[in-house]
């Protein structure tokens, strides 16, 4: 209610007509924005104007760029196989590790959401493996778990079983090993999850179950439409944090065995540094933003037939 | 007296299920630890153990810090503290600046650069890295410590947006007092405001300096020469068998990598945990 007040104050006092700024306040504003300013022209603005221009060109460092029009584009979706399994594989990853995590995140939340001793310590183990996840050695350890001398082979051999590759070896199941250490990392999910799982009310609960309500109806016609805003911010994080995979895929697997771990960033960092074919990486780079793009847009517009927003809420 | 009991046996049931979830959370840290003790001829014995049939913690960790291509580990692990240190100082402070100004000035375009920096975040920072690159080059930045700091340094749209969050929270009042007491916009925010958005501040301290000693992809691209790399990179180069082929100085420097943030952890959990409750960051 206050901040509704000041809004309305501050409306007011604007007046009908244009927006006036005093002087003293657009120089503090642009002092205190002006390093960000800085860093946004000089790590964004120009570098995606220099990206868009060379995406239009023949160009690898040492030559001056060549303009070639559409080519690179035409050459990524008409004869560009390597891109179209790049693709693949990104989206594999982003579509299957994304719901699975999240579901994950959100049933490991709603056991977490009852009184029980030692929350907090069981809290603290599941989160762990998010704030590390994204450093080398998490990787490197994965390698090792999962590798042909590495933990899950020996597991077997003491079961008897005998395999001839690793599931980091075999194309089946090598991108499954990435999804599985995503999965992993699950924490940072639940604990948004477990914070807006303790903002529902507990009448509502009560009140249902005094309707006679199950356990199961109360989850799909209570819990989850509650949840969904959480879920919706959740989605668009990680669907955005998905499709930027790069560490896992180059540590673990550099892209292999047969390209079947090869992300989207992968071989665009293979096309720029190893062939230093720069344009045409520029050109990949700009087909990811537009698909990342088309994720979120589509997500934004779908929001309203699922996502519930609470009619008091600001 | 029945629904007690059950009530029990349903709790015992959930610390089992707790713990050995929590078991595979933790076994492949443990495993690395484990492993950074055991001695090279026997650490492919019984790979999954927990427990070093032979133990040589000198050995690996002497020569883990022994380092690789001639440069000792402990360079490596100055140059990651540097560039984490100066990169999470200037990023915060710069997020700190710009979320005050675009949520407590009223000033001419404010709400476009707002614009600005949510889109940002929608960008992943890998797609803006060939151009980045050749600018720096041009520059003449590449492999040096600044280019690593310089994608931080200017502020990062996830922080300014926690901040920004935090100080909508804070009645405009306070500021309006703050002026009539003759504070000026930069004295409101050092004398009034600073102190209310500490924990904004802090969280966003934390996760800057994981996210930095982390950074792998934007190091691997501007860094060229050994001594100036960081963690990240040399345990990179430890990993390729044609430069280092030994397994238990690999997993101690991936022990000790991981050691700060771990610290960090124990150290700050309870921020960090609130932290990413409130604001939903991605850890």
């Amino acid at each position: 209610m206050k901040m509704r007040v000041i809004m309305m104050k501050e409306k007011n006092s604007r007046g009908p007509g244009r927006k006036r700024y005093k002087p003293a306040d657009n120089a503090a504003g642009y002092l205190m924005l002006a390093p960000w300013l800085v860093g946004f022209a000089f790590m964004w603005l120009a570098p995606a104007l220099i990206s868009v221009y060379y995406s239009f060109t023949d160009f690898n460092l040492l030559n001056s760029p060549k303009l070639i029009g559409f080519a690179n584009y035409v050459r990524i979706f008409t004869a560009d196989k390597t891109f179209y399994q790049a693709l693949k594989v990104t989206f594999l990853y982003v579509l299957i590790l994304v719901p699975l995590r999240l579901a994950f995140a959100l049933f490991v939340a709603m056991l977490l959401n009852k009184n029980h001793k030692c929350l907090g310590l069981y809290r603290t183990f599941y989160y762990i493996p998010s704030i590390i996840g994204g450093s080398i050695a998490v990787s490197i350890v994965w390698k090792q778990l999962f590798g042909s001398r590495g933990v899950i082979m020996s597991l077997l051999e003491v079961f008897g079983i005998h395999q001839q590759t690793s599931f980091l070896g075999n194309p089946q199941t090598a991108l499954g090993v990435i999804i599985v250490m995503g999965v992993w990392q699950f924490g940072s999910s639940m604990l948004i999850f477990l914070s807006a799982l303790k903002q529902i009310p507990g009448s509502i609960y009560e009140s249902a179950m005094v309707d006679g309500a199950k356990p199961a109806r109360i989850f799909w016609k209570i819990t989850l439409p509650l949840l969904t805003p959480t879920i919706f911010f959740n989605l668009i994080l990680q669907i955005i944090n998905g499709f930027r995979v790069f560490t896992e895929s180059y540590v673990i697997t550099n892209g292999g065995p047969l390209d079947s771990t090869l992300s989207y960033v992968l071989y665009l960092y293979r096309r720029a540094f190893t062939y230093f074919d720069m344009g045409y990486s520029c050109a990949l780079a700009w087909i990811l933003v537009a698909i990342i793009a088309v994720f979120t847009i589509v997500l934004f517009k779908t929001q309203k037939n699922w996502v519930y927003y609470e009619a008091g809420e600001n | 007296m029945g629904m007690r009991k059950a009530k029990r046996i349903h709790s015992v049931w959930f610390h089992v299920g707790a713990c050995i979830l929590g078991f595979f959370m933790i076994y492949p840290l443990l495993w690395l630890l484990a492993s950074s003790f055991k001695s090279n001829t026997t650490m492919f014995t019984n790979t999954y153990s927990l427990i070093p049939v032979q133990w040589d913690i000198s050995g690996n960790y002497g020569s883990g810090f022994e380092g690789v291509g001639g440069v000792p580990f402990l360079t490596f692990f100055w140059n990651s503290l540097l560039v984490t240190v100066v990169g999470t100082a200037t990023c915060v402070v710069s997020s700190l600046f710009a979320a005050y100004a675009l949520s407590r000035i009223r000033f001419r375009l404010s709400k476009f650069w707002f614009g600005c920096v949510m889109m940002t975040m929608m960008i992943p920072p890998q797609v803006m890295v060939v151009p980045q690159y050749i600018i720096l080059k041009r520059m003449n930045l590449i492999d040096t410590e600044t280019s690593l700091v310089l994608p931080w340094g200017f502020g990062t749209a996830f922080f300014i947006f926690l901040m920004v969050q935090f100080f909508r929270g804070i009645p405009r009042e306070l500021d309006e007092a703050a002026e009539i007491d003759g504070c000026g916009k930069i004295g409101t925010l050092f004398r009034i405001l600073i102190p209310i958005v500490k924990p904004a501040i802090v969280t966003s301290a934390i996760f800057a300096f994981y996210w930095i000693w982390q950074d792998f992809f934007q190091p691997l691209i501007f860094m060229s020469s050994t001594e100036k790399f960081t963690i990240p990179l040399a345990l990179n180069m430890y990993l390729d068998p044609n430069s280092y082929n030994n397994y238990g100085g690999l997993f101690a420097m991936s022990v000790i990598s991981l050691l700060p943030v771990i610290l960090f952890f124990i150290i700050f959990q309870k921020q960090l945990v609130e932290g990413i409750a409130t604001e939903g960051l991605k850890g």
